[in-house]
Formats: structure tokens, sequence, C-alpha cells
């Protein structure tokens, strides 16, 4: 059950769902497509930021008293297609999430997956419920902070169950042998880490309305360090020096896996797509500024941030992909009444 | 095993949906201000003959209205009476209006708050008032007529904050507020170019200009008085004036653009 679907293999499928036994390049194609509606979800929720929507839908969990999903769209005018829109879209997303989770339960016998698709499952109801929280309390900056930063936790796991699913990981990129690349292996960490510490950073700017608290760029009040110092001014001068840091990195991870590891297709592609993702979010990050938060670049600073963390992320578990070879055995898990455990098997 | 995950997330949700139901965004803040007509706290405020008024102005020309563009809401497309920003509305002789005028410091005693309601209509997707003021207890009342979806919310510096939805016309939100604050924004998330503000004092000598630019604080009792006019976007004036009793004393405000 490989490749395309034809209409006559429907019913196939359908009993394969039902018993639990459904092959695994299906379940990466749910999970990416989890991953482009997780991608979706985060983009809606930058506009909701960026046009100031937030508080548009004083209630929650309904929407002016509707129930979620029986809102009129003739009602959805101003910021309340910003708000409900992001609200749909994240219902939708923890739909799938609950089918990804339990279609991973089902059918994958590694337990260390299974248990990040529970994960996932319970990120995205804390998810929603700071984002409940966050409307009911007017939008405290802490519990902003913890949303933008969880959604991007959600979404580098959504992304990483991607790749755990997908066929170059099985087949550990075709068999590579070890990277055996000590310095490779440090900077395919420190660079999503300092990536999410820069998102970080990036949604207190945002939710302390800090944004032009610099107001000009690349230059900081004229000079190259601000003349004045208030926490507005800390907190974006602090965003501007980790970007510096973050391409300072990107630059030496990428320059590393080109020289180094040329040959290898699976590192040599998020590292490019990473130092370009790098590159547009320096240049968005400055036209944000210029444009004094046009809606529209303000919110695609957020979501290219999202997709440069993800493909950090991405990079860092192709580079260390030698250390789950010694966890599970990538088998599909048998869930049929008397069936013997893989490991067991295994064992045998 | 299982049934202890389910049980988890089940638990998760249980609480997530309890919050959710016991935290209402429409609750009135707690107010310890009486009903209307009622004393601010114990009487002895006094009032007098003496009055305070005068002009205020803007110096140079005023920068121009701008277009708001409601194309977000048809509704407010088809319903707007008015479309040009209204930071600032000038009269003749330069006047400027909406500047809150009051008496900032001099004033003794604690006043009644007054019966009579001020309305805050949301209509043609605008606040009518734009800037307007009340005393502390007094009643406020926010009524949607427009039929379309708007919410109230208060973002106050000391009263407490609120954030209501009135989604049908007609709908009425009645608040008080139990603490003096000048001036106390109110927006519309909805439909971003909607805000008003209000100041709430403790006395009820305050009067906000209308496009003659002119004011009026009349009944203050003889005294020394500070007084302090305040702009959305021109910021504040403060002026000293002393009054005897009878008498009406001129005082006069020039805002300057930049």
């Amino acid at each position: 059950m490989t490749g395309t679907l034809p209409w006559c293999s429907v019913p196939v499928i359908r009993f394969e769902l039902l018993t639990g036994r459904f092959s695994m390049p299906w379940l990466h194609h749910y999970t990416r497509l989890l991953a482009a509606a997780s991608l979706l979800l985060i983009t809606a929720g930058g506009l909701v930021t960026s046009t100031g929507s937030g508080l548009s839908v004083p209630d929650w969990p309904n929407s002016y008293g509707y129930f979620m999903f029986s809102f009129p769209l003739s009602k959805m005018v101003g910021g309340i297609f910003y708000e409900h829109a992001h609200r749909l879209i994240a219902s939708i997303v923890g739909l799938l999430t609950i089918g990804l989770a339990v279609w991973i339960s089902r059918i994958d016998s590694r337990r260390w997956v299974r248990r990040l698709g529970w994960t996932a499952l319970a990120s995205v109801i804390m998810q929603g419920t700071l984002g409940g929280l966050t409307v009911i309390y007017f939008l405290p900056p802490s519990i902003s902070i913890s949303h933008a930063g969880l959604a991007q936790l959600f979404f580098a796991l959504i992304v990483s169950l991607a790749i755990f699913t997908s066929k170059g990981w099985h087949s550990r990129y075709n068999q590579r042998p070890p990277l055996n690349d000590w310095i490779l292996g440090r900077l395919a960490l420190i660079t999503p880490t300092l990536i999410y510490v820069q998102i970080l950073v990036g949604a207190t700017m945002r939710h302390t309305d800090a944004g032009l608290a610099i107001p000009d760029f690349p230059l900081v009040f004229g000079g190259l360090f601000p003349s004045v110092w208030t926490p507005g001014v800390s907190i974006h001068f602090a965003h501007r020096i980790g970007a510096l840091l973050v391409a300072i990195v990107v630059c030496a991870t990428a320059g590393h896996v080109l020289y180094h590891h040329a040959a290898r297709r699976e590192l040599c592609r998020p590292a490019l797509l990473l130092s370009g993702l790098i590159l547009l979010q320096i240049a968005l990050g400055g036209w944000t500024i210029l444009s004094e938060k046009h809606v529209t670049v303000n919110t695609a600073h957020v979501a290219v941030g999202a997709l440069a963390w993800v493909t950090a992320v991405s990079l860092a578990l192709r580079v260390h992909r030698e250390w789950f070879v010694n966890n599970e055995q990538p088998q599909r898990r048998d869930t049929r009444v008397g069936a013997v455990p893989a490991s067991s098997e295994a064992q045998a | 095993m299982q049934y202890r995950r389910v049980w988890t997330f089940v638990s998760i949700i249980a609480v997530a949906a309890t919050l959710a139901c016991n935290s209402r965004a429409d609750v009135p803040p707690v107010s310890v201000v009486p009903e209307s007509g009622a004393s601010g706290g114990g009487g002895g405020g006094t009032t007098g003959t003496s009055s305070v008024s005068g002009m205020v102005t803007i110096e140079g020309p005023a920068p121009m209205a701008e277009t708001i563009r409601m194309n977000s809401d048809p509704v407010c497309v088809t319903g707007a009476t008015m479309t040009d920003t209204e930071y600032y509305i000038v009269g003749g002789d330069n006047g400027l209006g909406n500047v809150f005028v009051y008496v900032k410091e001099g004033i003794s005693g604690n006043y009644p708050s007054p019966s009579e309601t001020l309305i805050l209509d949301q209509a043609g997707c605008r606040y009518e008032p734009h800037v307007f003021g009340i005393q502390v207890g007094q009643t406020v009342q926010i009524v949607n007529s427009d039929p379309t979806l708007h919410n109230i919310h208060a973002t106050p510096a000391v009263n407490a904050e609120f954030n209501t939805g009135q989604p049908i016309q007609g709908m009425t939100l009645d608040r008080t507020f139990d603490q003096p604050e000048v001036m106390l924004p109110f927006k519309c998330d909805v439909h971003g170019w909607m805000n008003a503000y209000v100041g709430v004092l403790s006395h009820p000598f305050f009067d906000t200009t209308e496009a003659a630019g002119t004011f009026d604080i009349s009944n203050l009792p003889a005294g020394d008085y500070v007084v302090e006019a305040w702009h959305e976007m021109l910021g504040t004036q403060t002026q000293t004036v002393t009054v005897a009793d009878g008498e009406a004393a001129e005082v006069s405000f020039a805002f300057s653009v930049g």
C-alpha cells in the first residue's frame, strides 16, 4: 500500500483503518498533512496578533455564544475573521492530532514514537487551553508568550514525527554510514536551540508591543547600540543580536555540511533550505520595522521563523540519526488479538 | 496502562472545559461604589457659584483627517455616516474639539455619584461620544446600535478591565467604574479603528470641548485649582487658576502639533 491510491482500494483502506493494519507511508503522508496544517495554524495565529484581533471574540470556547463550528460565516467580520478562523484551524489541527496519536499507537511498534504521538496530543490540548486562557485574561504576556512558544514545540514535534515515519528515516537514508562528525553534531544541536530561544525573544517582543521600540533598521537609533534603554528597547535589541547569532551559527552549520558532507543529500537539502530561510527571515524582520509592522510582512516573519526552526530540528535529527538505531526496529505494530509483540519476535 | 492514559487526557479536557465555563469575560468587575445616586464615600464635597471656562485651540494647521477603510465589515461600509478619523476636530478660530478639561487638583471631599446614566453608543461603527467624562460610580450604558457585532473592550490602568461581546443590535451593557482614572480607553477589537475615551473623576468638575473648542466648568466652590486639558494625540497641559465666590475665571489652552 504505497504510492498512489486507486479508488478501488478504498474499502481495503477502511478495513485496514478499522483493524489498525495500515501501512506506514500513509501515516507519513497524514503526518505531513498535519505539519502543513500546523504551519497554517501558526500563520493564522501570527495574523491574529499582527491585526490586533486577539480579543475580537471575547468569549471562549464559544464565539459570541455560538458553538465553535456553528458560528455564522456572515458574522466573521473585522477582527473576528482572524480570531475565529484561528480557532477553527486549531480545532481541525486538534482533531487531526487525535487521529495521529491513535493511528501511531495502533501501527507503530516503536514505543518512543507512540509516546511522542500522545505527547503531541497533550501539547495541542495544552495549547488550546493556553489560547483560551489568554483570551479570558485579556492577553497577559506570560500566557501569550507561552502560547507562542508551545505552538513552535508542537510544530517541531509533528515535523519530527513526519521524519520518524518517513521512508528515508527507516532506511537510515539508504544505509549511509554514521557521520562521526563531532563538530557537526554540536552545531546541529546548537542551531535549533538558538533559533528557539530567538523565537521566544521574538514572541516576547510581539506580546509586549516592543516591535517598533527601535524604529530604524539596520541601524539602532542611528548607531550601533541603543542610546536609550527601556524594557522594550532591550527586548527588541536582544532579538536583533539573536538574529545575528543565529545567522552566524546557521552559516557555520550549512558551510560545514556543504564542505564536509556534500554527498549526503539528506543533510545538504535542509542545510541549504535553512540558510535561505534565515536570509529571508532577516530581510522580513527589517521589512517589518521599515513597514511599521505591515500585517502581511509581520505575519510572514512569524511563518518563516517557524519554518526555519523546524528545518533546523529536521537537520539535527538527520545528523543524529544514529542515536535512534539501537532503540527500536521500525516495524508495523500488529494489533491482532494474540499477536506476538515485535520485541518478543526479535528475541525469539 | 492504556486506560490510565485515556483518563489522563479526559481529565485534562475536563479541567480545561471547567476553566473555560467558569471564566466569563462578561462578568462585571466588582464595584465598591454603591448604586447610582448614592454617595461616593462619605460626602462632604461642596459646590459653589464660581466657574472656569475658556477655549482650547490648536496652533498651526492640524493634520488632515484620514479616511478609515471599513471594508473589513460590509455593514460598516453601508452604515457609516462618517468615515474620517476624529483625532483632530477643529472648529472656528482654531478651536479644538474632543479635549477633556477637568479640575485635577484643589477639590476636596466626596461628591455623590449622579443617578443620570450616560450613553456610549456604537453607531455607524463609531463610538458616540468619542471623548466624555463620568463620575466614579456613575453608570455608563454601552449600546450597540449597529446591525453587526461589536466587542466593547475597556483597557484601564487602574479600574478593572473588561471585554464583552455585543453580537446583536440593540444590546446594552451597564458599567460603573470605582476608581478615578483619566483617561480610560475603550476599543473594539473587531473594528480596529473604533476607540473612545472616558475620564472617570470623583467630582463633577469637568467638561469636553465641542468643535468650537470651548469648555465650561461651573458650580465650583471658591479656591485654587489646577486645571488640566487632555487630548488623545497632543497629550496634556495644565494651568493654575484661582476663583473667588461667584467669579468666572477664563483659562485658555493652546496645543501645537509636533
